[in-house]
């Protein structure tokens, strides 16, 4: 007889960094988009997942998560690279104080009101929809091995339950960020997981498993700084050298 | 329904596409790349965030030099 706990604890930790991933790109998406349309996408990502589970059942690891992780990654990636490149752009701008009028930039057109915002909505579906297999395949995978699927299914769905309880605590938090730099910080987000989730799906085996998504944080995160102080750079320069200007002109 | 699947494919346009298609093209060079290296059996994983920190470079300068 197997010790449900030895069950347990194994399925509760593996789901609960797959659920932390889901709640990050939904708590995300949220703030910087509104979060009526994403939570609609979250609940339409659940939906799908619960019909997939059901009518696959301990037959859920048929399901090519591959090939799903490819198509996710590399379109949470290509989109997540415009939010990063907007973000940039706007914090080197503006600094790390925000700007007035709503995190939607010029160039983007902002959700209307009472209408779906589908781009929110299809990124939250994505990402609790792929999120959501993973924590289903790893009940699915300790529970055959152990041959014990309630503890293994326990296990998971409650690590789904507290890090949704945590995130939707801290969602009020996360509100008070800028704008400007939320949408820098989603964008680094969204591109740290795109580009986890798609070399995955290729086949890569990253260097320390899912760890591999903080180090690819920490890059990205140096790239937006150093990029962001060229562009304030150069935005000085020119700034100065256009003052310097106004002089010669006034004695001409 | 025209202008239905008009919106469905200007959405999906620009959220894979966006303002600036060499990034798009960029990494779906990065994806065959990574591809390739992997069925050459070799280290595939820095592949992509190179192409990341790259193309975001360029596309910010090529976003400044349009103005």
């Amino acid at each position: 007889m197997v010790n449900p706990g030895a069950v347990f604890a194994p399925a509760f930790l593996a789901s609960a960094v797959e659920a932390i991933e889901m709640a990050v790109i939904v708590i995300g998406v949220g703030a910087a988009r509104g979060w009526r349309s994403t939570l609609l996408g979250a609940a339409g990502g659940m939906a799908v997942l619960a019909v997939v589970v059901v009518a696959l059942g301990r037959a859920l690891t048929v399901v090519p998560i591959g090939s799903l992780r490819l198509v996710v990654g590399g379109l949470l990636l290509v989109f997540g690279l415009q939010w990063l490149r907007k973000g940039i752009r706007r914090v080197s701008a503006n600094g790390l104080a925000g700007y007035s009028g709503g995190v939607h930039l010029e160039d983007e057109p902002p959700p209307v009101p009472g209408r779906v915002d589908w781009t929110a909505f299809v990124l939250s579906f994505k990402g609790v929809l792929l999120e959501g297999l993973e924590v289903a395949f790893i009940a699915v995978t300790f529970g055959a091995t152990a041959n014990a699927f309630t503890p293994a299914i326990a296990g998971a769905v409650s690590a789904v339950v507290l890090v949704g309880a945590i995130a939707a605590a801290s969602q009020a938090w996360v509100r008070r960020i800028p704008r400007s730099v939320l949408q820098l910080a989603v964008g680094l987000l969204l591109t740290s997981f795109g580009t986890f989730w798609g070399a995955e799906g290729l086949g890569v085996e990253w260097p320390g498993s899912d760890a591999a998504i903080l180090g690819l944080l920490l890059l990205y995160s140096t790239m937006a700084a150093v990029y962001t102080l060229a562009l304030r750079r150069r935005a000085q320069a020119r700034g100065a050298e256009a003052q310097a200007q106004v002089p010669a002109m006034r004695r001409s | 329904m025209i202008a239905a699947l008009r919106g469905f494919l200007l959405f999906w346009y620009g959220f894979v596409i966006g303002d600036d298609w060499t990034v798009a093209a960029a990494v779906a060079a990065g994806f065959v790349g990574t591809w390739l290296l992997l069925r050459a059996h070799l280290p595939a994983w820095w592949l992509l965030p190179l192409v990341v920190v790259v193309i975001t470079g360029v596309s910010l300068r090529r976003s400044l030099t349009r103005g």
